[in-house]
């Protein structure tokens, strides 16, 4: 039983067995370097004064609480509330965090920062910021995401940035990983890494995570003002997992909240075409960290497949793997199907279009909310909004725009 | 004794620099890598890296990536790994062998199944890129079993961390050249002089330099103050697109002759 969830990670970067830093020796004193300055930058109210103030007035929070009425009825029981980090800037929850590093970076005096992107969400929230803080910014990107994703590969380079394509392995977030692993190692000297997600290794889960749980701290705060209580339960979608560590985290410690996790189930869990490391994978050790891996018996990392780019990665953050090993949070797949007939739900009742990755966390919302009576709550992030999506969906269903 | 130990004794005894050139197992072909180890030791190999081929190789270049995924293609995994070095074993009982690789294949064969299986076959020692000291305990397994884990030092390595780096090596240590990855062209040969003589002095382990040993001539100028040098992607390239088994041995042979050549004109 653990007693309070937010004593983690350790000293180490250790999630109880998940974390770590499994890392070639060049990247040790670099990341050793980055953890001194990140713990100490963060326990500075200045720099947390900067950060929320580049939050509220640049980003635009708090995103609002909605409460999708009519939706909720359709489904008829318990009631959908929706976390809208689709209105921020940029339209996703991925710029919580490309502020927060950026800013660790111009700390440490690093000019050049490099990204990986899968999507492209967090690549544009990267070249974002940089054109904000008139950083140079090289953003890796899988070749077939380039083609998937061709919409945000030309806001990259409107916002100044070099987007290379990665032609190596299975061409997506996992190559362009490794290819900005790579690039950091080589150039580490003036480079910061600015990691999307709450992989890699330590510090980059803690602090991915530190930048976005400001959506979960914030939704306690309004959940207590307009609801007068906690939610029953927090659903997210969970690909490398930021988002949804971002939403649960301040709640771990409140038992009575349930939390769900949706993961890429792709074609189906048994068809082996998903991304649902946790609930399909094993533990294992990629990108510097042990975590849950999508893998073959010889231990190569296996191709996933998910209709969205962004939740297309065999592997997942190290506290969601210790978050299901303790029994805190549940993950569970949900098809490309599921995902898609949810975004049409949410369009048609609410005039909401989601994105793709935040489809599948909706879908997870309407499938326990028929479970639940009315009066229960249950919170979704909606992490990320859905014009970027428009071209893959047209696609899917024989329509020419 | 570790047949890598006995290696660098005689090497000691003898004043020879040694020579360790680096092959992905199964590349060129899978039917080329015993054959080709034998080769390399004509051409006057001391110890060989096997490395183990794996789908993200975050801290090698191109050219030993590219290498991983021919050999990935071709099937290869830890049981044809394993055959291979049974094989060579069967004729050359002397010659110490290295698997280098990446964590998440040991972890998932098991390590306690992996350091059985390595030993058995006549492995001698691992090298695994990702497993700096912090996560030392992650391979004890593999030590315990006999198995001697070769550790990195870098040029980023800061003092304390070298300390017990060096406090802990085994078999040889492993001094990365430069900042980066594998195959990159960056080698000052005077700043690692200075740097292997500090870690010399604060070992006993010998020290093999590797990244960026490409030839000859920069073989001979590491070899001057270094146990032994490391050669990678110099020779993955240059086996690239062998016709067969035959022409990958010759390719072997031609590339590292030389640089033997070049080591022990320099020892006397």
């Amino acid at each position: 039983m653990i007693e309070d969830y937010f004593v983690y990670p350790d000293a180490r970067g250790r999630f109880g067995d998940y974390g770590g830093s499994y890392v070639a020796e060049t990247l040790i004193e670099p990341l050793a370097e980055l953890t001194r300055a990140y713990h100490s930058l963060r326990a500075d109210p200045a720099f947390i004064a900067e950060f929320e103030r580049d939050l509220k007035y640049y980003v635009g929070r708090p995103s609002p609480i909605y409460h999708a009425e009519r939706l909720s009825k359709k489904v008829g029981g318990a009631q959908i509330l929706l976390k809208r980090e689709d209105l921020n800037h940029t339209g996703a929850h991925k710029i919580n965090n490309t502020i927060g590093q950026a800013l660790v970076a111009r700390h440490m005096g690093k000019r050049r920062i490099i990204a990986e992107t899968g999507a492209g969400q967090h690549g544009v929230a990267t070249a974002t910021v940089c054109a904000r803080f008139g950083l140079d910014c090289v953003v890796y990107m899988g070749a077939v995401d380039i083609e998937r994703q061709a919409i945000n590969v030309y806001r990259m380079k409107l916002l100044g940035a070099k987007v290379v394509p990665v032609t190596s392995g299975s061409k997506t977030l996992k190559d362009a990983l490794n290819e900005a692993m790579r690039d950091w190692v080589t150039n580490v000297a003036d480079t910061f890494y600015i990691i999307g997600t709450v992989a890699g290794p330590h510090p980059y889960p803690e602090m991915v995570r530190d930048f976005n749980s400001v959506v979960g701290r914030e939704a306690r705060v309004q959940m207590q003002e307009q609801f007068g209580c906690l939610p029953d339960a927090l659903v997210a979608c969970v690909g490398g997992g930021s988002n949804a560590i971002g939403l649960f985290h301040a709640f771990l410690n409140d038992r009575d909240v349930a939390i769900w996790g949706a993961e890429a189930g792709g074609l189906g869990l048994a068809s082996g075409h998903h991304a649902a490391s946790l609930t399909a994978g094993r533990p294992g050790i990629l990108h510097g960290n042990r975590t849950y891996v999508l893998c073959d018996d010889d231990g190569q990392i296996t191709e996933t497949h998910s209709v969205s780019a962004g939740l297309d990665y065999p592997g997942v953050g190290p506290e969601h793997a210790f978050l299901k090993d303790s029994g805190r949070a549940n993950y569970v797949g949900i098809t490309d199907d599921e995902a898609l007939a949810a975004f049409h739900e949410l369009a048609r009742s609410e005039g909401i279009l989601a994105a793709l990755e935040s489809s599948h966390a909706v879908a997870q919302a309407i499938k326990l909310a028929r479970e639940l009576p009315k009066d229960q709550l249950i919170l979704c992030n909606l992490s990320g909004r859905g014009d970027k999506d428009v071209h893959t969906i047209a696609a899917r269903e024989g329509i020419t725009l | 004794m570790n047949r890598i130990d006995e290696r660098f004794a005689e090497l000691a005894a003898t004043g020879r620099t040694g020579l360790i050139p680096f092959v992905t197992a199964g590349d060129p072909l899978p039917e080329a890598t015993v054959d080709l180890m034998h080769a390399l030791v004509a051409a006057g190999a001391d110890l060989i890296e096997l490395g183990v081929p794996f789908s993200d190789p975050m801290a090698d270049g191109p050219v030993i990536q590219h290498a991983s995924e021919r050999a990935l293609a071709r099937g290869v995994g830890l049981k044809q790994i394993f055959g291979w070095v049974r094989d060579f074993r069967a004729s050359d009982a002397n010659t110490p062998v290295v698997l280098m690789g990446y964590m998440n294949p040991v972890e998932i064969h098991g390590a306690d199944r992996f350091a059985r299986e390595a030993i058995d076959a006549g492995v001698d020692g691992v090298l695994l890129v990702d497993c700096p000291i912090e996560e030392f305990a992650s391979a004890a397994v593999l030590r315990d079993a006999g198995l001697r884990q070769i550790l990195l030092a870098a040029p980023t390595t800061a003092g304390v961390r070298l300390g017990r780096i060096c406090e802990a090596a085994q078999g040889f240590l492993y001094y990365v050249s430069f900042a980066g990855i594998t195959g990159a062209d960056r080698l000052s040969a005077d700043s690692v002089r200075e740097r292997v003589a500090t870690i010399k002095g604060s070992t006993k382990t010998p020290v093999a330099v590797g990244f960026g040993v490409r030839d000859a001539a920069s073989a001979a100028a590491i070899g001057a103050f270094a146990d032994a040098v490391v050669i990678g992607s110099t020779l993955v390239d240059r086996l690239a697109g062998s016709a067969g088994t035959a022409d990958a041995c010759t390719r072997a042979r031609d590339f590292l002759s030389p640089i033997r050549a070049a080591l022990d004109a320099r020892a006397r």
